[in-house]
């Protein structure tokens, strides 16, 4: 068989666009999932045991199952249960930040404890409230250990926005299964989908690279 | 009039009783010097004093504020008790100068500027004046312990309790952070210590207290306590860290 350098460049803008999808899929669920995670993950690592115990289910609830599963309970079940109607956007958009925030949240919380604990007591006895302590002391410390993990997370929730296929959102992968169905060209629209993913999961990485080296580890 | 006020604390960590009923009165000015042997309750003692530690029976009255009268005002007893830690605990991500200025403007609300201002006069006081842009992990232990003194001291406390300063110091590195409390001490400053540096309880300690098993068994002037002690456990203690 021969590689048709021109099915690639007629496909090219849908896949554009589904890559333009992912990308804002991708990025309002992970705002949304840091904002969540950071909750969470403070919940867990400071609450009592109330706060922590909730923060607790929800994560073990959002780990403990697939994310085909929670997209498909967002957008099929919870009309039924609570008639609560999403569109297939919010619904992938809801999906991240639900599933995203549980993961971050026990990055936040593990860098937050991993933080050594003479210097929580070094701005306890200045005579700081313990907010304070977490804000100008301990958070900015943890943030830079959460640069590594965070950054896997993005990249796995990226890829994660592809199986929004199943409620039919089109981002990249859609859009790549639509075009294959009308023209059987197999090889050239999964590597061109796959070439797409893997600059989009790259720049990600060389933004983290660089983070990662402007900062210093502490 | 005492700065500080023990009336019969009792501190324990579940089953472990690490204070038992301890009275105690420090006076402003004293420089109190706490010895005793590994596991006695020294750092306990002291914690309590800045209520890092919860103090689970009698009474502790630190510049007339109890340690049980609730969060706010135990964060003003921290704001007069200055700490200073054994492991120093400087904040890694601020350079030398930050971690000085960082308390007056967090703690006081004093303007950016001014915090810088008086946090060079501090690092110059502690010999430091030339390391104030270095992070923490570019100085050596004696000249991150000097800065952690400052920056206890630039939140203006009345009072400063030191943990074992100059324990986890080279020994030539030690004499640097002795010289800082030394001139602290000359200035008046009330100071609790608890250490081994037998020296300095002789020359700028104003009174040595040797603690056993949760409890202060010998209160006394250092000098003589250091000459001749009728304690037996103290006089077996002194041999050893000598
Ligand atoms: N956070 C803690 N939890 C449980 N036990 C503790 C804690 N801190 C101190 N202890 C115990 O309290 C006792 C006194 O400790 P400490 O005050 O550190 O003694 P020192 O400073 O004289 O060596 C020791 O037996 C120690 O194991
Ligand atoms: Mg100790």
């Amino acid at each position: 068989m021969e590689f048709d350098w021109s099915v690639i460049a007629d496909a090219m803008p849908a896949l554009l666009s589904g890559a333009r999808l992912t990308i804002l899929i991708t990025v309002a669920g992970l705002v949304g999932g840091l904002i969540v995670g950071f909750v969470a993950g403070l919940m867990r690592a400071y609450g009592n045991a109330i706060v922590n115990g909730i923060a607790f289910a929800y994560v073990e609830l959002i780990r403990g199952t697939p994310i085909v599963v929670q997209v498909m309970f967002i957008y099929f079940a919870l009309p039924v249960l609570a008639d609560i109607r999403v569109n297939p956007m919010t619904a992938a958009v809801v999906s991240i930040i639900v599933n995203a925030g549980a993961y971050i949240a026990e990055i936040v919380r593990g860098s937050f404890l991993s933080v050594h604990k003479g210097l929580k007591e070094a701005g306890l006895a200045l005579g700081l409230p313990m907010w304070k302590v977490l804000v100008y002391i301990i958070g900015p410390v943890a943030f830079r250990r959460m640069i590594p993990p965070l950054g896997n997370q993005f990249i796995v929730s990226l890829k994660d926005t592809s199986l929004f296929i199943v409620i039919g959102v089109g981002e990249l992968t859609r859009q790549g299964q639509e075009i294959m169905a009308a023209n059987f060209r197999a090889v050239e629209i999964w590597s061109a989908v796959a070439i797409l993913y893997l600059l989009m999961t790259g720049t990600l990485t060389l933004i983290l690279r660089v983070t990662e080296k402007r900062m210093r580890i502490l | 009039m005492s700065i500080v006020e023990f009336r019969k604390v009792t501190k324990t960590f579940g089953p472990v009783v690490v204070l038992r009923e301890v009275d105690l009165n420090i006076d402003a000015g004293e420089v109190v010097v706490l010895i005793g042997p590994s596991g006695s309750g020294k750092s306990t003692l002291l914690r309590c004093i800045n209520a890092l530690e919860e103090i689970n029976g009698g009474d502790l009255v630190v510049d007339d504020i109890s340690v049980r009268s609730g969060r706010s005002k135990v964060r003003l007893i921290r704001q007069e008790a200055g700490m200073v830690f054994q492991q120093f605990n400087l904040f890694p991500q601020m350079t030398a100068l930050q971690n000085v200025a960082f308390g007056p403007q967090r703690v006081r609300g004093v303007a950016k500027a001014e915090a810088i201002e008086q946090a060079k006069a501090l690092l110059a006081k502690v010999g430091l004046a030339e390391r104030g842009h270095h992070y923490p992990s570019e100085l050596s232990g004696g000249q991150q312990q000097r800065v952690a003194i400052a920056r206890a001291l630039a939140v203006k406390p009345k009072l400063m309790l030191f943990d074992e300063p100059t324990s986890a110091l080279d020994p030539e590195l030690r004499h640097e952070v002795l010289r800082v409390m030394r001139s602290l001490a000359e200035e008046g400053m009330t100071m609790i210590v608890v250490t081994h540096e037998m020296a300095f309880a002789r020359q700028v300690g104003t009174r040595l207290i040797f603690m056993e098993d949760g409890k202060i068994s010998v209160d006394g002037n250092p000098a003589e306590l250091l000459a001749n002690t009728t304690n037996p456990r103290l006089k077996e203690f002194l041999q050893h860290v000598h």
